[in-house]
């Protein structure tokens, strides 16, 4: 163990900093979850106090339960979230591997190419992503969400894990060779598990923006049956009146999936750096 | 019957042309050794073999069968790598297994090739180990258990000890010459260890810059050398070599003695000023100033020599090698 982190002090300062840290980055989910089992009146009144036996109300879930259909939103979200990270996760990984592994002509170029995509905000394209999507008949389905929400991660994707994939030691993927894996195996036994790391931080970075986007639902997907959970709780939300009990409660549920989703791929990351190296 | 025939292999990548006109013939049984410096292609060579890198040109035969087009799992090699490569996520069993698993064979003849392999490399308690949980030399074990089970035509080693330290490489160099008498199987093996090459090979092959400087068994090369670089590479200490006119005025060729042969001698030819001893208790070391080049001696036993003194040393002219211009032996 290095110097630096067994001395005490350091340890102090270390663990000091980063509670301190977490404490400001949980603030705003703490108010949110509290303020959401409050009374109307109790959220103006005193909005950091804790639900006490007067101000503590569940009208806001009530709301929310009762209003639209939520746990359709819900789905749609946890469909179009899932699905999209699947799809980029497995498509940046073979185009990042064939990339590092096949040397063939122009390769580096089309590395270059294709993360290009990374500078270019897709939303630039909205109009004419609009104009396909309904040429190909697919607005108002989740289908034009996750297509998007695919070829908006994909470069980044292919960036990260091509970087990471040159990492992986060659003579790894020549003993499967002589053992007689095909390069499918290779790729999905030997040298996905390597990278998970990768892996997990490109599923994090995607997954955020994915789950709260409200730019392309409200676009591609504004039909009742295809309503993301941002786009649902926009109902609360007028121009005159903003029913607040519902907006908190609406955004306590939607923090949860997310909470999980990251729980799962921090745990990834974490065993991937641990598990045993090829020396 | 040959165990591996290659004519006139070449192979280069892109505008590097790594191998040149390689023409090479491993006998069933034989224990050959690629030795190298640097860079010459020796890794090169071996992958070729292998099948993981396509020759540019020429023929490869394995057991008889040209094998150029052939996958390296049909080939009938296998390989040990030099950072052991083993699959992380399989334990030590499951290392040994998965090739015998592709090739779909019954069971019972896993299993009791595994038991053979484990109880030859001494493995039996870390079968189920995953490869983070053990050390080096275990995991090198596991490495040269995976090439065992697969029983192969012929055995291809990638520097196989360079990451071991210096008392466990003498360890598994032993252990591999072992296993090459009790599987009397062809074996090629890549090293820039001399001590590795001498000991190992019964036919050393030499390469320098993708060519084959000279082919034969460790004494042969150490006792009849092709050229220059053979006999400089090989032996420890390694050649003197200075211009003959040194002590043989008018001579234009180039000479070789190697240090062992250089002998104390009151009214020798080579005098020079000592500049510095190395006592190994067995041997005496001795570095000597001469006025053509400096030289390195090596004495039996210990001697009383010490650094800043002037010495005199004579020489078996029989046991002197003559080179010309170009490095070429001349006879
Ligand atoms: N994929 C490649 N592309 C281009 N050049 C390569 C490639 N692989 C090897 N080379 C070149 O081929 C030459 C021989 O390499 P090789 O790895 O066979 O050397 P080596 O004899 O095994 O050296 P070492 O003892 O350091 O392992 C080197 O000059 C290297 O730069
Ligand atoms: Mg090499």
């Amino acid at each position: 163990m290095n110097k630096a982190r067994s001395n005490p002090l350091n340890t102090f300062a270390m663990h000091g900093a980063l509670i301190l840290y977490t404490l400001i980055a949980l603030f705003p989910v703490f108010v949110i979850l509290i303020n959401s089992f409050k009374t109307r009146k109790a959220i103006f009144r005193e909005p950091l106090a804790l639900p006490d036996a007067d101000s503590f109300s569940l009208i806001g879930y009530q709301t929310v339960m009762k209003q639209g259909d939520f746990f359709l939103y819900f789905q749609n979200s946890m469909i179009v979230t899932v699905a999209s990270l699947t799809l980029v996760l497995l498509f940046g990984a073979m185009a990042a591997y064939a990339l590092s592994e096949y040397k063939f002509r122009g390769s580096t170029l089309l590395g270059l190419y294709l993360a290009l995509g990374i500078m270019i905000p897709i939303r630039i394209g909205t109009v004419a992503i609009l104009e396909m999507m309904v040429a190909s008949g697919l607005v108002n389905t989740l289908w034009a969400l996750i297509l998007v929400y695919t070829a908006q991660g994909l470069p980044l994707a292919v960036f990260i894990l091509s970087e990471f994939m040159k990492q992986v030691s060659d003579d790894l993927k020549n003993a499967g060779r002589i053992d007689g894996l095909s390069e499918y195996t290779i790729f999905f036994r030997l040298v996905l598990p390597l990278v998970r790391p990768a892996m997990a931080t490109v599923a994090v970075f995607n997954m955020i923006p994915i789950w709260n986007d409200l730019w392309f639902p409200l676009i591609l997907a504004p039909a009742e049956e295809t309503k993301t959970l941002t786009l649902g709780s926009q109902v609360f939300i007028g121009q005159f009146v903003t029913n607040w009990n519902a907006v908190l409660s609406a955004l306590s549920l939607a923090i949860l999936p997310v909470l999980v989703l990251y729980m799962i791929f921090s745990r990834q990351l974490i065993r991937g750096i641990t598990s045993g190296a090829v020396k | 019957m040959t165990a591996l025939s290659l004519k006139n292999v070449n192979k280069s990548f892109g505008p590097v042309h790594v191998l040149k006109d390689i023409n090479l013939e491993v006998e069933d049984g034989e224990f050959v050794v690629f030795v190298g410096p640097s860079g010459c292609g020796k890794s090169t060579l071996l992958r070729v073999i292998a099948g993981l890198e396509d020759a540019t040109s020429g023929e490869i035969h394995i057991a008889g069968e040209q094998v150029n087009l052939t996958p390296p799992s049909k080939r009938g090699i296998a390989m040990v790598f030099q950072s052991y490569a083993l699959y992380p996520h399989l334990n030590v069993r499951g290392n040994m297994t998965l090739a015998l698993k592709q090739e779909r064979q019954p069971k019972a003849v896993i299993e009791e090739r595994v038991a053979e392999a484990s109880r030859m490399l001494g493995l039996e308690p870390y079968l189920d180990r995953y490869p983070s949980e053990l050390s080096g030399g275990q995991r090198q074990r596991v490495a040269i258990g995976r090439a065992i089970v697969r029983q192969p035509k012929l055995f291809l080693f990638d520097e196989p000890l360079s990451n071991l330290d210096a008392a466990l490489r003498m360890n598994t160099r032993i252990e591999i010459a072992n296993l090459h008498r009790q599987l009397s199987a062809s074996m090629i093996y890549v090293t820039h260890d001399q001590t590795e090459a001498m000991t190992l090979a019964d036919k050393i092959v030499v390469l320098r810059d993708g060519r084959v400087e000279q082919i034969g068994s460790p004494m042969e090369l150490y006792n009849d050398p092709a050229n220059r670089f053979v006999a400089g590479f090989l032996g420890a200490p390694s050649m003197n070599f200075l211009p003959a006119e040194a002590l043989n005025p008018g001579d234009p060729r180039e000479m070789g003695i190697r240090p062992e042969d250089i002998r104390l001698e009151g009214g020798g030819p080579i005098a020079g000023r000592v500049s510095h001893v190395e006592q190994l208790g067995g041997d005496t070391n001795v570095i000597l100033e001469t006025p053509s080049a400096p030289l390195t001696i090596r004495l039996f036993g210990q001697h009383d020599i010490r650094a800043g003194q002037d010495a005199r040393f004579g020489f078996d002219p029989s046991r002197a090698y003559y080179f010309d211009e170009g490095g070429q032996r001349l006879r």
